[in-house]
């Protein structure tokens, strides 16, 4: 039996599941412990152990299905449902191989405004094209220059007052423990008060990124600067979205930037399509919201506000998420086009909702975008220190 | 290490009957977790949305396994001086000014004043003494509102069951707690934890169970309006709601309706009382009205039917 339950646990680690060897040989401790009687005490024991994220469930269930298809009799589970299973267990994967037709035609309201003249890449399709992505290599100058950069960025996220303390100096408020404990290697002589203050924390960042045409010039150096950042924050979420909603935070977690934007690059469906705004932030707030925004998170979206739905249901969503968050921060890398935005619904609505509106003129570079956040992370701090946050930030 | 006895020995069935003898009908995956949990004496991970039962198994334990409940509830910024231990300093200084008046030694001042007796113990603390009444039931609640720094303190504790006071040295559990952590998953637990633990995802039940729920912990309700009430919840929860209801509302939503003298469940009661349900704004304005009775009488057709 062993030895099957370790075959089981391998398949299961293929298919995508963390599962330690020490897990592997819980399972068979915990079988050994309910017994092989029932065939739903074994699928749910083998659960308990080898499952620990509830996303997991559809994948276990299928695995568990394909590999006790026919009993193991002798432990030689065939070769045959094995294979089987590495199709079955990404069923997403494989069907979204499905390469789309080409970009659709621009709709009437694109061809109408200044927008589309302006700018031949300000084209959103009327249907849902579904289009994988390969980013061309990364040099190494590039990924060092993304993370040099990330290193001095400063972001427009104001740290926040946790409800810990650390030892301080100049701390108002007493140290009790400390205080004892230090008056205690004094004899009590007397009383050598330790003063502490309340830690800041960076918070949580969510990032929603925009992926459609309209933003495919900036989705590689974005998925970039994403990348580096993650590197430098505990607790970052990173979504993708064009048509639908993709969760790329573990994606990007790979050291190896190249490996990263590569699995991103798969494993999103909708490169370079349109855009719903509205839909995709419906999505995002109800299987995610409340997920991810905890611990007073601060959201970045990065989208140009264009929308194939003529901004249908954006207001009512980014009501939502704004409620749901400490500071929602839009980056649009569309200044150019600032004076006509409003006009799109979409734009419209997304601003009414905004903490900080970060309209990013010519976003080409890594550089452009570090420089753009700079410039919010200054005025936040400006707006903290009550209009002269100039010296804050430059001692 | 010495091997931990197992707080329990009964099988999956006859965990299932022990929690339903404690009012909670758990599924088949619930029970399986527990039972491996109290047999291989490990912690349990219940993750589910809010409100579908998952402190209430730590009490039913507990109180089925007449054993005491020590509860840790998890905010942001929780630390070690709420969680384990801290001294009394009040207490401490002024045995400090006592020293001082009856000119003490000043020698066995320090050893005086940090034993025992100015310790209050905190939940964990508690959880790793020893109990008569056998290892007590650490209900661990709602990880997710804790930071990680309490997380990682937290594994370091499951992992040996003891924890180390400077002063006094180190306090070991003679037999681990039943450990349970709950989540309502508003953020990621990190996967090393939930490692060492088992897991179960606590869903929300169909309706037969929840039917079931219902009747035991509603009692006072006509039988049509909870097996009406029952239904709409269900319906409710495939809609795209930014949080569907969970059982503990379908319970409070049962006892208001039967508070107000309803029998039955008709569009007006459910105006009146969606707030027991539904709690955010945009649900309740997208469920009321036309929405409600649309489910209604999908309720009733379905209810004609069988």
């Amino acid at each position: 039996m062993t030895e099957t339950v370790l075959r089981f646990a391998g398949a299961l680690r293929r298919a995508g599941l963390s599962i330690g060897t020490g897990q592997s040989l819980d399972a068979v401790r915990a079988l050994a412990v309910i017994g092989l009687c029932r065939r739903d005490d074994v699928f749910w024991t083998l659960h308990a152990v080898l499952v620990h994220r509830h996303e997991d469930f559809a994948v276990f269930e299928q695995a568990f299905r394909l590999f006790w298809r026919e009993p193991a009799v002798g432990g030689t589970a065939p070769a045959a449902p094995f294979a089987g299973f590495r199709a079955a267990g990404r069923p997403r994967a494989a069907a979204s191989r499905r390469v789309g037709e080409a970009l659709a035609a621009p709709t009437a309201e694109a061809r109408r405004g200044d927008l589309a003249e302006a700018d031949a890449r300000l084209s959103w399709s009327d249907r849902e094209v579904l289009k994988h992505r390969d980013f061309e290599a990364l040099s190494a100058a590039e990924l060092a220059e993304a993370a040099a950069l990330v290193s001095r960025l400063e972001l427009p996220f104001i740290a926040w007052p946790t409800r810990r303390y650390r030892a301080d100096k100049g701390g108002r408020s007493p140290d009790p423990a400390a205080s004892l404990r230090a008056s205690g290697r004094r004899q009590f002589d007397w009383l050598d008060l330790r003063f502490r203050r309340r830690a800041e924390r960076p918070p949580p960042l969510v990032v929603l990124c925009d992926i459609s045409g309209s933003m495919d010039r900036y989705a590689r150096m974005f998925l970039l600067f994403l990348h580096a950042l993650m590197r430098s924050r505990r607790r970052m979420e990173v979504f993708l979205f064009g048509t639908r909603l993709t969760h790329v935070t573990r994606l990007l977690q790979d050291r190896d930037g190249d490996a990263s934007l590569a699995a991103i690059g798969a494993a999103v469906a909708d490169w370079s399509g349109g855009t719903r705004i509205g839909a995709c932030l419906a999505d995002f707030n109800r299987a995610w919201g409340r997920r991810v925004l905890g611990g007073g998170a601060q959201v970045l979206l990065m989208t140009d506000g264009l929308d194939r739905d003529g901004g249908d249901g954006i207001a009512i969503e980014m009501a939502r998420l704004k409620r749901s968050c400490r500071r929602l921060i839009w980056l649009n890398p569309l200044l150019r086009y600032a004076e006509f935005a409003p006009r799109a619904a979409g734009i419209k609505a997304l601003i009414d909702h905004v903490d900080d509106f970060l309209p990013a003129h010519n976003l080409s570079s890594l550089e452009a975008l570090a420089a753009s956040l700079h410039a919010a992370a200054r005025r936040t701090v400006a707006r903290r220190m009550g209009g002269d946050g100039r010296r804050a930030v430059d001692s | 290490m010495v091997e931990p006895v197992p707080a329990w020995g009964g099988t999956v069935d006859e965990m299932i009957a022990l929690l339903a003898e404690g009012d909670y009908l758990a599924d088949r995956a619930l029970a399986t977790a527990v039972t491996l949990a109290l047999k291989l004496a490990r912690p349990l991970f219940l993750e589910g949305e809010a409100g579908v039962g998952k402190t209430e198994v730590a009490k039913v334990l507990a109180r089925r396994l007449g054993r005491q409940l020590i509860r840790l509830q998890c905010y942001d910024g929780l630390d070690v001086a709420a969680a384990v231990y801290e001294w009394n300093y009040p207490r401490q200084m002024l045995e400090i000014r006592l020293a001082e008046a009856t000119a003490a030694s000043r020698e066995t001042l320090e050893t005086e004043l940090f034993a025992e007796r100015f310790l209050i113990r905190r939940p964990l603390l508690r959880a790793l003494s020893p109990d008569p009444a056998g290892p007590p039931v650490l209900l661990i609640d709602e990880l997710d509102r804790a930071d990680e720094p309490f997380e990682a303190f937290l594994l370091e504790i499951l992992a040996d069951y003891q924890v180390t006071i400077p002063e006094l040295g180190t306090i070991r559990a003679p037999q681990p707690p039943i450990t349970i952590i709950t989540s309502n998953r508003t953020r990621e637990i990190h996967d090393a934890l939930k490692r060492r633990c088992f897991y179960a995802w606590v869903d929300y039940p169909d309706a037969a169970r929840e039917l079931a729920i219902v009747r035991r912990k509603a009692g006072g309700a006509e039988h049509r309006l909870a097996e009406e009430a029952v239904a709409f919840v269900q319906a409710l929860r495939g809609q795209r709601l930014f949080k569907a209801p969970g059982v503990a509302e379908t319970l409070d939503w049962v006892n208001a309706l039967t508070a107000l003298g309803c029998t039955t469940l008709d569009a007006e009661a459910i105006g009146d009382t969606l707030g027991a349900v539904l709690k955010y704004q945009e649900d309740i304005a997208r469920i009321l009205g036309a929405e409600s009775e649309r489910l209604l009488a999908d309720v009733r057709a379905e209810r004609s039917l069988r």
